[in-house]
């Protein structure tokens, strides 16, 4: 059973958003952690890369596969959580906590609304 | 269609997550990969691997006809023997690498590869109807009435002779399943059943291969798995089992070896008896071995941090100029927590020490040739 904190935001392709006035933090989630397994190298785009949503942007990979990351939103990326790649399993053991990947100061907030809330992100991973 | 081996209602009680491998639905991951391996290295660790091939060879022609189509010297197998064999082409390329067991006097059992079973199949019936020795044998494919389990791991002693009771009736004949050695092969009973008891493995950890009738396999696996529970036995997926034949240097059929990769290239030549009188494929590897290698397969380990090298990534010398080769197997170590990989390199770069670089999505990383096995147990210290 999936942990899906209310009050993110979440993307289809298990990235989530959590807003703090003009700057987004990003992550993915529990359930994309779980489906990825053990996660032992994490490549982050780097500070001040200008992403649109949607944009490959990270690469984790896992013992068995490696999997592109997608922003969710478009923006300057502002700060990266250095302790990822020292430390890959925090996106395993805190997928919401320590695990988070970049923060982003957003270019347009209007993009917010295209992503959806806790429950519907529950629905769209049958938990 | 996907093909499913008799444990596949177990492995979904597990909560196993399934993966396609060589048109079989089998378990990838029960607990994750980085704990069943760690469980067979430490503990034990149960495979399924009944989606492998068995073919039985029976009657006063099958030595030679097998001596005929296979690499090493089946002459030298006493009954209760097994031996790592390869079977080639004519141009001494690899249809399959296989484990071939002496039963009896004149039955032979040969365990292919999942992915492999019709082309064997298929080569062996040709060989069959050109063969010298063409009478006198018979060949039988076991396949669907046989399953496997590969219970691995330095603990697999301490519980089973708790499950397979008494001595062998037939093969090497011993009072108790642990007095098997490596290779030795002998026949058991379970629940008076007939059991195929091997000392042999694909991990590099002791352990045993057992082969079961089919419908004997769920009572046997659940057996298993209780007995061998308070030792830290778990259920291991195709996952591990694949980081650890990587971590031995371990090759896998259509990565290491394929149709038009030689035995001679993929460093198991002493698996080829060149001193036979003839097998198929010997002209080719007795002339490949007089020109010397164009490409030899070698063991790496990354050097510095790096996403885990994966099949097809570019191998550069160790000034990252030029192409030497390419990755055939990768992943990241469990055990040595790093990446790990075998690959087919041009042999002016071969050898051990060499420094390499692995081109990962467009950048280079740092690696080393290593002597197989990537991985070694630490000496264990007294105390």
């Amino acid at each position: 059973m999936s942990e899906i904190p209310a009050g993110l935001k979440y993307a289809k392709s298990h990235e989530w958003v959590r807003v703090e006035g003009d700057t987004a933090t990003i992550g993915i989630t529990d359930h994309a952690q779980a489906e990825l397994t053990d996660v032992v190298f994490v490549e982050l785009p780097a500070k001040g890369r200008q992403l649109k949503a949607g944009e490959s942007c990270a690469v984790v990979e896992s013992v068995k596969t490696a999997s592109d990351i997608y922003s969710p939103l478009s923006g300057e990326v502002v700060e990266v959580n250095e302790a990822v790649p020292e430390n890959p399993a925090l996106v395993n053991t805190e997928p919401f906590g320590g695990g988070w990947f970049f923060k982003l100061k957003l270019a347009d907030p209007g993009e917010l609304g295209a992503l959806l809330d806790a429950e519907a992100y529950q629905a769209q991973i049958g938990g | 269609m996907l093909k499913r081996t008799p444990l596949f209602e177990a492995h979904c009680r597990l909560g196993a997550r399934l993966v396609e491998f060589g048109g079989w639905e089998m378990p990838l991951i029960y607990s994750g990969i980085v704990e069943e391996h760690h469980a067979v290295r430490r503990a034990a660790g149960v495979f399924d691997i009944s989606h492998m091939g068995d073919f039985t060879a029976t009657g006063p022609g099958a030595e030679a006809f097998l001596d005929h189509c296979l690499t090493n010297d089946v002459t030298r197998l006493a009954v209760g023997q097994g031996q790592y064999t390869l079977m080639c082409n004519e141009r001494g390329g690899v249809i399959d690498d296989l484990y071939l067991f002496r039963v009896k006097p004149q039955e032979y059992l040969l365990v292919v590869n999942a992915s492999r079973i019709a082309a064997d199949w298929d080569w062996l019936e040709t060989q069959v109807d050109g063969s010298p020795t063409n009478d006198g044998f018979h060949l039988r494919d076991d396949s669907a009435n046989l399953a496997a389990l590969a219970v691995q791991g330095p603990g697999v002693v301490e519980f089973i002779g708790d499950l397979i009771h008494g001595g062998s009736m037939a093969g090497t004949l011993v009072a108790d399943v642990r007095e098997l050695k490596k290779n030795q092969w002998g026949s058991f009973v379970f629940r008076g059943n007939p059991l195929g008891v091997a000392r042999t493995g694909y991990t590099g950890e002791d352990g045993f291969e057992i082969v079961v009738e089919a419908g004997q396999a769920e009572a046997l696996f659940e057996t298993l798995l209780e007995t061998g529970a308070p030792h830290g036995l778990k259920p291991v997926g195709l996952g591990a089992r694949d980081t650890l034949r990587t971590e031995m240097g371990y090759p896998l059929y259509g990565h290491e070896l394929a149709e038009d990769i030689t035995p001679l290239e993929a460093g198991l030549g002493t698996f080829v008896a060149l001193d036979k009188p003839d097998f198929i494929g010997r002209q080719a590897l007795l002339e490949q071995k007089q020109r010397g290698l164009e490409r030899r397969a070698i063991a790496f380990r990354m050097s510095a941090r790096s996403a885990p090298p994966r099949p097809d990534h570019r191998v550069m010398d160790g000034t990252g100029r030029q192409s030497i080769g390419r990755v055939t197997s990768g992943t990241q170590s469990p055990s040595l927590e790093t990446g790990i990989g075998l690959a087919l390199v041009d042999p002016a770069h071969a050898a051990i020490g060499t420094p390499l670089q692995i081109s990962i999505r467009d950048r280079l990383f740092p690696a080393e040739i290593l002597r197989k096995p990537i991985y070694r147990r630490e000496p264990v210290k007294p105390d």
